[in-house]
């Protein structure tokens, strides 16, 4: 426990993301099972222990300490599980007990009773030191918090035993925690483990951004491309489980695409709203946002934002996995496997029909529909590789719009960029003549106009609130950005969807920047 | 006559040299010898009458000495003697060894004034062994990097230098600019600190593997990019408290306090067992409240002008 407690305190103070894979690759190589295994999981977001709950470490803390004095602690720590932690070492203490490994841990909280287990963690606590307290409590109430994505965990267990982290995310999704055949496979002692049994997470082929280039038809077919929500749907006729962009599981979210789900192997789509408002044709990337994350939905939930899947790539059908074929192989064992499917629910990506690249540009040039983000291209003869290859898939966006802002306020990054100012908050003119903030941006500029930028700043500042500054509002940024939509969060009322600083328009008076109103016009 | 005020005024006794408890301007100030050159550095005043730690001297029927406070290079706490009263002022202070300062001496006393920076029970500042330690193993294992130490440039910043000494490490510590005249004094006072060399004007690659020290405000601002791949790190009692240490940008937090933490200040309450306690700074909200479970007769004072070092 003290070596999986020193390892979140790193990861808690470390902001860079090769050292925080080295710190992880190094416990992992560095531990015995199963202690490894709960820590990559607990890492990874696969853990859960239901028996604590945060009132049972409330309880806990207030059995031993004094109520006003804990109260005034938790208000200055902001934290319950931390304040408990470090006040623990008020208490008398037994000298000479051993700290509980980390696995031992695991097994008491599994098996312990609701009703004994603000004891067990109590007597737990005492073993341990304030590191190993707040790990302790963080742990058995979820929720590390330590800025690990699953990916990058995987990406440290990859590292730490020299695989191929594609290879690690081929059958991680069909495996559990302490994860001993991954760590058997990840030493030499055995084979990869073979989980086709089970209905799991395939990794997703991703997209290249096609900026400049251009593709012969000939070889490339064309698809809109849509702003939903990327899923994978598994099934292996008893089980049915959907996927997102990570391999988490949102089946909770979307029951209603799962239980009509009549099929057997692992398909790949988009998950888009069919929305009155928009005339049954695909709704809002935000729409969606409303579904997405929650464990559990409401009948309501699913009546006011009916869900479908728009597939476009089939990785398995039955047991017979396709992913070494060719797309065009492929595409038309899914439209035979789409067919099948409950029309409601389920539709196919139809293909572009276009003469010649000339002519998709001009197709794409005239689509407006709020749910096309642009357009894939996709190579007539590639398989299905996870991942981002070079060549195969392309993503060629809608050209972005753009809007001339003014800078409003400035705040300072974080990690490399902690002593420049780099975040903006940038505004248009509203109808009463002043400027109303519309959105921020902290990319698109070089590391040159960063240094002016930062330089800019300094010297404009008229006010600090914080760690924000206020500028004098002179500086024109030319903002480019994917869509914009409404929005209560800004006073002006709208919100842009991806902006970044495309030019800085030194030679532009701020009185020319664009208006509100005008934004309001692009609204999709 | 005053102690520690904030404002200039005619006479005044002065615990120590930091800025909130050393202002500049007064008339006539009475300080140990290490206080009076400390504000003599930061002033260029030197209008004092230095007052040695168990020495005193009388005003109007009072009599006043100074008596070693543990906080840095010449805190005292100050003794009021009047009709049989005692009463202490605690200044800042803290109860553990220092290798740059005269040990903390309990003074018995009928009132004692007393600060309270960390008087929560969540601060418990723990053996500065294991932060050097920390300090050092970060430094080992970033080699082609640095560790950039956030200390306050009066006190902390030549604890730890002293500290990283009594460890064993000798190789040169880099310093900001604005603490070598600090340094030098300590030195001048008999505080040996080894090899510094000024990080300012250094090129880049002449850091790497190297501890530096500078003043916080420093770390996250134009100074530290200078620095190579720097780890940062900051040796302050608020460290404790993992979300300070990440507002901060705090890679590698030192709990490294020259103040008292929670245990110290109630175990200084029931040693001394005063008849009377004043909480003037820090957490009076919290003390009071121990004070309350304990029996202790206690008040807030609240003062003008008090703000911590390491918050500034």
């Amino acid at each position: 426990m003290e070596r999986f407690a020193a390892l979140i305190d790193g990861l808690v103070y470390t902001r860079s993301r090769d050292t925080k894979v080295r710190l992880i690759a190094d416990y992992l190589r560095e531990t015995p099972d199963p202690d490894r295994g709960w820590a990559l999981a607990a890492l990874a977001g696969t853990l859960s222990i239901a028996t604590v709950k945060s009132t049972a470490i409330r309880a806990m803390a207030d059995e031993r300490f004094d109520p006003a004095l804990f109260r005034m602690s938790r208000d200055y720590v902001g934290d319950t599980a931390e304040t408990v932690a470090l006040m623990w070492d008020q208490l008398p203490h037994m000298a000479g007990t051993t700290p509980p490994a980390l696995g031992e841990v695991i097994a008491l909280l599994n098996n312990v009773s609701r009703a004994r287990a603000p004891s067990l963690l109590g007597e737990l606590m005492d073993r341990l030191d304030a590191d190993g307290r707040y790990a302790l409590l963080k742990l058995a109430s979820g929720g590390m918090r330590v800025g690990i994505s699953a990916r990058l965990a995987k990406t440290a267990f990859a590292q730490g035993f020299g695989l191929d982290v594609d290879d690690v995310e081929e059958v991680w999704h069909a495996l559990r925690p302490p994860y001993a055949e991954l760590f058997a496979w990840g030493e030499g002692k055995t084979e990869r483990p073979d989980p086709s049994e089970t209905a799991f997470f395939r990794p997703f082929m991703l997209a290249h951004p096609l900026d400049e280039g251009v593709v012969d038809l000939a070889d490339f077919a064309a698809e809109w491309k849509w702003d939903g929500i990327r899923i994978q749907i598994a099934s292996t006729g008893t089980e049915t489980r959907l996927f997102s962009r990570g391999g988490d599981e949102v089946s909770g979210a979307f029951p209603e695409i799962a239980a009509a789900f009549d099929g057997i192997g692992v398909v790949d789509g988009e998950l888009l709203v069919r929305g009155e408002l928009q005339g049954g044709e695909a709704a809002s990337f935000n729409a969606l946002q409303q579904r997405l994350g929650r464990k559990t939905v409401t009948a309501a939930m699913q009546a006011e934002y009916p869900v479908f899947v728009r597939l476009y790539d089939i990785l398995f059908d039955g047991t017979d996995d396709l992913r070494a074929r060719p797309w065009h192989q492929r595409r038309s064992r899914l439209e035979g496997f789409a067919a099948r499917l409950d029309p409601v629910r389920f539709d196919l990506s139809a293909i572009i029909e276009a003469r010649d690249f000339d002519h998709l540009a001009e197709i794409r040039g005239g689509s407006r529909d709020a749910a096309i983000e642009g357009v894939m291209l996709k190579r007539r003869d590639a398989p299905y590789i996870a991942g981002r290859k070079v060549g195969l898939w392309y993503k060629w966006k809608r050209e972005p719009l753009v809007a001339d802002c003014v800078m409003m306020y400035a705040q300072r990054g974080s990690g490399k960029r902690s002593s420049f100012y780099s975040d903006y908050t940038f505004g248009c003119w509203g109808d009463d003549g002043a400027l109303l903030p519309v959105g921020k941006a902290y990319s698109g500029f070089s590391d040159e106009e960063l240094k002016w930028l930062d330089r800019f700043v300094r010297n404009n500042t008229v006010a600090r609130f914080g760690p924000v500054r206020e500028v004098e509002k002179s500086l024109v940024l030319e903002v480019a950005f994917d869509a914009v939509h409404e929005s209560k969060r800004h006073k002006s009322g709208i919100a842009m969807r991806f902006p970044r600083i495309s030019r800085l328009r030194r030679d532009k008076p701020a009185e020319e920047a664009d208006r509100v109103e005008t934004l309001r016009g692009m609204i999709g | 006559m005053w102690i520690d005020p904030s404002r200039p005024v005619e006479r005044a006794l002065v615990t120590h040299g930091h800025a909130d408890h050393a202002r500049s301007g007064h008339g006539k100030v009475w300080a140990t010898p290490e206080t009076l050159a400390i504000m003599a550095l930061r002033y260029g005043t030197d209008m004092g009458t230095p007052v040695r730690y168990g020495d005193g001297f009388e005003d109007s029927g009072v009599k006043i000495s100074f008596h070693p406070a543990g906080h840095v290079l010449g805190s005292a706490q100050i003794l009021l003697e009047h009709a049989g009263e005692r009463v202490v002022v605690t200044g800042d202070y803290k109860r553990r060894f220092d290798p740059t300062c005269a040990l903390f001496e309990p003074v018995p006393c009928d009132v004692l004034i007393t600060e309270a920076t960390f008087g929560l029970p969540v601060f418990t500042h723990p053996p500065i062994e294991g932060e050097i330690a920390k300090l050092l193993s970060a430094r080992e294992a970033n080699p082609d990097g640095c560790i950039a130490v956030g200390a306050y440039a009066l006190g902390k910043a030549q604890r730890v230098i002293a500290e990283l000494r009594r460890a064993g490490y000798d190789a040169p510590i880099y310093i900001h600019g604005a603490m070598q005249k600090m340094c030098e004094l300590y030195e001048a006072h008999g505080v040996p600190l080894g090899e510094l060399v000024m990080a300012t004007g250094l090129a880049k690659g002449e850091l790497t593997g190297a501890i530096v020290i500078a003043p916080p405000s420093a770390l996250n601002d134009r100074w530290a990019r200078r620095l190579p791949d720097p780890v940062t790190a900051m040796a302050s009692g608020w460290m404790r408290v993992r979300q300070r240490a990440r507002q901060k940008n705090v890679e590698l937090p030192l709990v490294i306090s020259d103040h008292a933490d929670w245990t110290e200040l109630t175990d200084t309450l029931l040693e001394l067992r005063p008849a009377e306690t004043w909480i003037t700074h820090g957490r009076t909200d919290a003390l009071g409240r121990w004070c309350e479970l304990h029996q202790l007769k206690a008040r807030a004072l609240d003062l003008v002008g008090r703000e911590d070092e390491d918050e500034a």
